[in-house]
């Protein structure tokens, strides 16, 4: 694959659909992977079965609270340093840097580490979307320690996480980033290249881009949530797609609380009676129509402008928008009862079991010639 | 008496007001020269009127030019733009975004310096005021007259943003200064680019409020004069020079103004339909409700406070064709050209205006024209219209509960049926002068935005001690002291902060304090 300069507002659209409503809105991100590449030069990009299987491969992220991001941005050192602080902690130097979340901004950042490191990007990550917390990774899940985890701020303070469990470095982390300011950078789970062709979702950067390019070709035709859904059919993950609803919203009830927006959605139907609730932590986790579930956690609910299928985040749903609701199957390594156990249903502190959505509708079949 | 002019795009409106009642209203062409056009239309409405020119206490001005100059990049200056907060924000230099030939205009002088504070108010580095000092002597050496500065979490803590104002004007007093936590709010990139938009429009204010200032002089009214700002309250001269960006709305804020003043109401919405376009605005306690959003001006990304217009591609010159079995109203408009071009006219361009005629709920130009028009097409129109406005109420709307909707503007004659989701439809007499009437109200406004500590201050302490503060700026800004009052309270608990911190953000207003009594 390759990536250039005038596709990073594609992939950001695409990062921000996959970040069903969280994962921040990637345009401080997309800025920052665009001057990263401007002085240092795009960064080659590796498909995952090309990556040796003994090649030290580390991840790149921001982690902490999106809207101080948008005040105290990165000074871009700070990505590159979280890399190598955990180098200097291992003894080895990174071969590869590996995205963990595909949706929202953590789709630019890990950018903007292999540019100014010199190293290959890999085309995969460890969700295919956007999960609120450490733990909920496809790496995790599979057996690849989160830590050490280096956590290092625009002052290049820097902290190193060792924990028994990713849970636990989660919190580790969470409380360490009130004092560096809410807003970090961090590696964590360096892996080897067999390790993360064995647990993580491979083609996710190329699926995100691809996705914002079919909103944005669809617009020039003039439909682009159905060009979206006919891309999303033709892909290996997210093919099993929806547009569950469309309508607009009559009702919103937002709180922060804990660091996260948790709340619930509610829409109306422009001519019939129907109505979705979305209930969301960061991220939209349950869509209901008339009562009934209709896509459930970790399969994506993306709220999107009706008109110009520009993915909207969960701080910038407002009352009276028309929108689309479009539901897609999870990668299917993220439906695994494993999987579940980490990020399923339960985990968000809902109490109906995973159903996929393909089971919920009817009318849903595998995208034709796909393999599921 | 007073005098309210709104100078728009295509027409500069003047009206006289004596208290609540209207005297006089004209509408004439907008000119190259604004205030030419603001001579003229002042003179004919004292003319028609037969007002006096000392019965009159002051004159209220509404003006787009400032935004004009911005989105057209005309007399923008070079400008200092100073950072604090490295070594935070390093990743992206200032104006990253922007278009180019608008960044040539303002230049590449940029001194990103560290400091600045975290969140919760806590100093992240030490301030680098060598840096400053240097920084301001390469200033001085460019010959740069106009500055911006921002830094970072400065909507929380100021005090770094006014140190470098001083240290500017010690080694350049004539400097213009523009500090980013007077203007906008956290989302620091946004909040910068308004600074230097501000900043490179500085030459152009202190011309534009000479202009005014002269062409009064030269009509002879010797009252003081106000320009409207975004939120629909008054600002004088002076705050003008140091802020025009606060201008950049008031076109639609006036004429919600206006709307809330002739129906009366407070709570409302609003739509004032002109011959290309409708915004539709919501009304809260008489003021518009402001946006949340980031809001693009000319290409740039701001989050200063506008209000929430939506606008719609519908006015009374929107092209009306036949498409498939339905009709397509708009976005396409024959504009200022309604009087050749639409068919009651003698033109031969089916326009919304000639729907309004042919349904028989408006009476203009020469009906016998639209004989050949067949009425299943104009009923069909009607619909659209209507459909149009409908579906702009209601994205605007802030609850399902039915609102009143007031229509203003040249273009209200199209709306004759019920919208759904509004209470009554209103047209007020004089919609047509709405945004004239709408910065002639006197009121001005004085507003306190700051985080506070419930926990260790309380909340009722802090909520009087904004409210005091905010009196003092509106007073200062020339309010009548016995009519102010607080008119918007809005507390954001910072979600990340422990103790209870809350950002409160507490206005008032007032009347303005005129010499002439009973002039309100």
């Amino acid at each position: 694959m390759k990536l250039a300069i005038e596709d990073l507002v594609d992939l950001a659209r695409g990062a921000a659909l996959l970040g069903t409503g969280g994962g921040g809105d990637p345009y401080i991100g997309r800025l920052m992977a665009q001057e990263a590449i401007r002085e240092c030069g795009m960064p080659e990009i590796v498909e995952l079965e090309d990556v040796p299987d003994d090649a030290q491969v580390f991840t790149s992220a921001m982690l902490g609270a999106p809207s101080v991001l948008i005040e105290k941005i990165a000074s871009g050192d700070d990505v590159e340093t979280s890399v190598r602080k955990l180098e200097e902690r291992l003894g080895r130097r990174a071969d590869f840097i590996t995205p963990i979340e595909i949706g929202g901004c953590n789709s630019m950042i890990p950018i903007v580490a292999a540019a100014r490191m010199g190293i290959p990007l890999v085309n995969a990550d460890g969700m295919g979307r956007a999960f609120p917390e450490l733990q909920m990774v496809t790496f995790n899940v599979y057996g690849v320690s989160a830590t050490p985890l280096a956590m290092v701020d625009e002052n290049l303070s820097s902290v190193v996480i060792e924990t028994n469990s990713a849970k636990a470095a989660e919190d580790f982390a969470r409380v360490n980033a009130v004092q560096m300011g809410l807003s970090v950078m961090i590696s964590c789970y360096p892996m080897r290249g067999h390790e993360l062709k064995k647990t993580g979702v491979p083609g996710t950067l190329t699926m995100a881009l691809n996705i914002g390019r079919a909103i944005a070709e669809g617009r020039k035709s003039g439909n682009p949530a159905e060009s979206l859904i006919a891309f999303l059919k033709t892909n290996p993950y997210y093919g099993r797609c929806k547009i569950l609803f469309t309508g607009k919203i009559t009702d919103l009830r937002r709180d922060t609380s804990r660091g996260f927006t948790i709340g619930e959605c509610t829409l109306q139907a422009i001519d019939a009676q129907d109505v979705m609730k979305i209930t969301f932590q960061n991220e939209n986790l349950v869509a209901k129509m008339n009562g009934r579930t209709v896509a459930i956690v970790p399969d994506l609910i993306c709220i999107m402008d009706s008109e110009t299928a520009e993915p909207i985040t969960t701080e910038a749903l407002k009352y009276g928008q028309r929108v689309s609701v479009v539901g897609m199957s999870a990668a299917p390594v993220m439906r695994t009862p494993e999987a579940l156990s980490v990020f399923g249903p339960s985990c968000f502190g809902l109490k109906e079991e995973f159903t996929p959505i393909e089971i919920l509708h009817g009318d849903i079949v595998g995208a034709e010639g796909v393999n599921v | 008496m007073r005098i309210g002019v709104d100078v728009g795009g295509t027409n500069t409106d003047a009206v006289i007001m004596d208290g609540r009642n209207l005297i006089a209203a004209i509408k004439s062409p907008t000119t190259e020269n604004v205030s030419d056009g603001i001579v003229a239309a002042i003179s004919t409405v004292l003319q028609q009127s037969g007002v006096s020119k000392n019965q009159i206490a002051s004159v209220m001005i509404g003006t787009t030019q400032f935004t004009n100059a911005f989105v057209e990049r005309k007399n923008l200056l070079p400008v200092g733009v100073f950072r604090i907060a490295l070594p935070a924000t390093k990743s992206l230099r200032p104006m990253v975004d922007w278009p180019e030939e608008i960044r040539q205009n303002i230049g590449d002088a940029s001194y990103l310096l560290r400091g600045g504070y975290h969140y919760d108010g806590r100093a992240n580095v030490p301030f680098d005021e060598k840096g400053v000092m240097e920084a301001v002597r390469d200033m001085k050496r460019r010959g740069l007259k106009t500055a911006a500065v921002t830094a970072m979490f400065s909507p929380v803590n100021d005090d770094l943003e006014i140190r470098t104002e001083e240290i500017i004007r010690n080694e350049i007093p004539d400097a213009k200064v523009t500090l980013s936590s007077r203007i906008g709010r956290i989302g620091l990139l946004e909040r910068e680019n308004t600074a230097i938009m501000n900043a490179c429009l500085a030459e152009m204010a202190t011309r534009v409020v000479q202009s005014f200032s002269k062409a009064l002089k030269d009509l002879n009214i010797q009252a003081p004069f106000f320009i409207s700002q975004n939120d629909g309250t008054l600002m004088q001269a002076a705050d003008v020079e140091k802020y025009p960006v606060l201008t950049f709305a008031s076109g639609p804020t006036n004429s919600m103004r206006g709307a809330a003043f002739l129906s009366g109401l407070k709570e409302a919405l609003v739509a004032d339909i002109g011959g290309t376009t409708t915004d539709i605005g919501m009304l809260s306690g008489g003021f518009p409700r402001e946006s949340s959003v980031t809001v693009d001006i000319g290409g740039v990304r701001t989050n200063f406070r506008m209000p929430d217009i939506l606008a719609l591609g519908l006015g009374g010159g929107s092209h009306v064709v036949p498409e498939g079995s339905g009709v397509k109203v708009g976005p396409r408009s024959v504009g200022y050209q309604l009087l050749q071009k639409g068919m009651v006219f003698g033109g031969n361009v089916l326009t919304a205006t000639d729907i309004a005629v042919a349904c028989g709920y408006a009476d203009i130009g020469d009906r016998s024209k639209l004989s050949g028009l067949p009425s299943a097409l104009a009923d069909k129109a009607r619909a659209r219209i209507h459909a149009i406005v409908a579906e702009g109420v209601d994205r605007m709307k802030t609850s399902a509960d039915p609102v009143p909707l007031i229509l203003v503007g040249g273009g209200s004659v199209l709306i004759h049926d019920d919208i759904p989701g509004t209470s009554e439809v209103i047209i007020p007499e004089n919609a047509g002068v709405a945004n004239a009437i709408g910065a002639s109200i006197a009121q001005v406004s004085g507003e306190v935005d700051r985080v506070y500590s419930y926990e260790t201050k309380g909340r009722e302490a802090a909520i009087d001690e904004a409210r005091k503060e905010a009196i003092k700026a509106a007073i200062a800004a020339g309010a009548d002291a016995q009519t102010v009052e607080v008119t918007d309270i809005e507390e954001v608990p910072l979600a990340y902060v422990p103790g209870g911190a809350v950002r409160l953000r507490l206005k008032v207003t007032g009347d303005l304090q005129l010499a002439t009594p009973g002039a309100i």
